[in-house]
């Protein structure tokens, strides 16, 4: 089988356009998670990661071509394939778009018709922005509840290793609307302060809008990256709206990921979790964990940095990895600050130089789907 | 049965030649009428679809109160799951996770959003909220059959035969899943369509080889026997 390796990656967040820019924020604590007074979203202010209105993600003479949705994937798509440097025209090379709800928003500000319930769907962009970049193949969407981005890397491995394409472009997106909050509100799972992740006192998610890239290739680019080396999906078969109360499906993908890495549990050296802090959420991933023999394992949720991005946080929070281990530096869990999981884990608290050979990114979401990818160093 | 499906696979093994996949069963639902292996099993021509499936629910004796709370695109899906799987005892050889859903639709759950955003002026409902995502079906059918396995939604505009092979093929190859529902279950208002396959190892009687040509086949309708 062919190997997997890491080519380029981009993060377009409300705290940066690229991945460098991002991760300094990160470093210096910075959180793109503040109080918004968005009438057009909610009528009550609200925590969430959102772009300034007036943020602009391409130039003049294409903007008006695309949503917003759109706009800022093809902002993340040319860096990442600008400083990849592939044909994306070629046979052996394929675009993967990963979002929950895409232009979800374009109900609440067109008139619904027959024109719009074909402008609405995912796969309607994913062609407008594959014909962009001149992609010659037909793009795949992937629409996985929170485990989107996550899956498109999962996914990706496999189109590379199969040796069905040498190169896959994976980018994420989802842009936060009235539609989107409201649903969370309904669930009460909106926390009214910014999100305090396996934290005593968590109290629900903040949503956050962003869209990232990553390019994988079975062509490496330097002597030393980082590969994807494992990777698998689950589901709980337990609830649709609930995670499992056991963590068993999120480590049998954790196990199953780690065989096909051909490492064991005592070699993780982080863990990127999904973190949202929910009460349950939470908890069960700390299972996981002690299922897996990891709970000494160093963790950090992105959650109070970037919000729940939910289908970009797969992608954004693998990048985010990826860049810990290049730079070997561990981030630390914005808003935790005392451990409120029945299990105990490592979860970080402060920014550590470590270095990082293997990480595991784990990532959860409705419809009891689970996701796990290893990432190794070379 | 159990040894029939390891013999298949080691005799891939030990030649290195990739093993048979067939189609063990398929699904289809489809202008008011449900088929299983081609063959039609329940009509209901003046129904609605919601109606429509609440009859075929019924006359199948399902009993499975939670089947009522599920949107209709996850009604549409399960049901065809259940007939997809009634009666298919090879699905008892496998442990949970070695069973997977893939399945793929152009509409991901639009019909469910329009439902969501039209409450929005009012009090948004998580019950429709939740049905917002299109794996929820997948969740629904996992729920049913405790099958825990890969899953994986896609969204295209029209049905990918062609990926559908290739990709759950090599997923079958690699043994990451020995036993995978795939197929297309779409809806938006009126129209819709669900065609499901139960895809292994090792072919028995009426099994057909899971090809390309012959997924279209099935997905085109042109195997179906004369309705009567």
């Amino acid at each position: 089988m062919k190997e997997v390796f890491v080519v380029s990656d981009n993060i377009i967040s409300p705290l940066g356009f690229t991945t460098t820019e991002n991760f300094k924020q990160l470093t210096k604590s910075v959180s793109g998670v503040q109080l918004q007074n968005r009438k057009d979203i909610s009528a009550e202010s609200f925590y969430a990661s959102l772009f300034n209105q007036d943020a602009l993600f391409l130039t003049d003479k294409i903007r008006d071509r695309y949503t917003k949705f759109e706009q800022i994937l093809i902002a993340s798509i040319q860096t990442a394939i600008d400083d990849a440097g592939i044909d994306v025209t070629t046979k052996k090379t394929i675009l993967i778009i990963c979002s929950t709800k895409g232009n979800i928003s374009l109900l609440e500000s067109e008139e619904n018709n027959a024109v719009l319930k074909k402008r609405i769907t995912l796969p309607a962009s994913a062609a407008l922005i594959a014909d962009y970049f001149h992609f010659n193949q037909q793009p795949l969407v992937i629409s996985n509840a929170c485990i989107s981005g996550l899956l498109g890397i999962v996914t990706a491995m496999r189109l590379i290793q199969s040796g069905q394409f040498e190169n896959v472009v994976v980018a994420g997106a989802d842009v936060i609307t009235k539609f989107i909050l409201s649903g969370f509100q309904s669930f009460q799972a909106i926390s009214p302060a910014p999100c305090k992740p396996f934290d005593a006192e968590r109290d629900g998610i903040n949503l956050g809008e962003g869209a990232a890239t990553i390019v994988l290739s079975s062509n490496k680019k330097s002597e030393k990256g980082i590969r994807v080396i494992g990777g698998a999906t689950s589901n709980d078969a337990n609830h649709i709206s609930g995670p499992s109360r056991t963590g068993i499906e999120l480590n049998q993908v954790i196990q199953k990921a780690l065989k096909e890495a051909a490492i064991d549990a005592s070699k993780i050296d982080f863990i990127s979790a999904h973190g949202t802090a929910t009460i349950y959420n939470d908890e069960m991933e700390a299972k996981a964990m002690h299922l897996a023999g990891m709970e000494q394992v160093p963790v950090n949720s992105l959650k109070g940095y970037f919000g729940h991005t939910l289908g970009a946080a797969g992608l954004i929070e693998s990048i985010i990895t990826i860049q810990q281990m290049r730079d070997k530096i561990i981030l630390p869990t914005k808003g935790f600050q005392e451990m409120g999981v029945a299990k105990p884990v490592n979860i970080t608290k402060t920014l550590v130089h470590s270095e990082l050979r293997h990480c595991l990114k784990i990532a959860s979401g409705f419809g009891g789907c689970n996701g796990a990818a290893v990432f190794g160093s070379y | 049965m159990e040894l029939q499906y390891s013999a298949a696979i080691k005799r891939s093994k030990k030649t290195d030649l990739i093993a048979e996949k067939t189609i063990l069963a398929s699904c289809v639902i489809s202008n008011n009428t449900v088929y299983k292996n081609s063959r039609p099993l329940f009509n209901s021509p003046d129904a609605d679809l919601p109606a429509f499936l609440v009859n075929a629910y019924t006359h199948f004796k399902i009993d499975y109160p939670k089947f009522y709370k599920m949107d209709t695109l996850s009604k549409l899906g399960w049901l065809a799951s259940e007939m997809l799987l009634a009666g298919e005892n090879r699905v008892n050889s496998f442990q949970p996770d070695e069973i997977g859903i893939i399945l793929s639709n152009a509409n991901a759950s639009l019909d469910t959003d329009i439902k969501h955003f039209n409450t929005l002026q009012g009090i948004a409902s998580p019950a429709i909220f939740v049905y917002t995502l299109p794996n929820i079906m997948i969740g629904e059918i996992c729920i049913r059959n405790n099958f825990k396995g890969e899953n994986a939604f896609f969204v295209s505009s029209s049905f990918d035969a062609e990926f559908t092979e290739s990709y759950i093929s090599k997923l079958l190859d690699r043994q990451i899943l020995k036993l995978c529902i795939c197929g297309w279950v779409d809806l938006l208002e009126t129209d819709y369509k669900a065609v499901l396959f139960l895809v292994g190892f090792g072919k028995e009687g009426q099994d057909i080889l899971f090809t390309k040509d012959n997924i279209e086949q099935i997905f085109s309708g042109q195997s179906h026997a004369d309705a009567g």
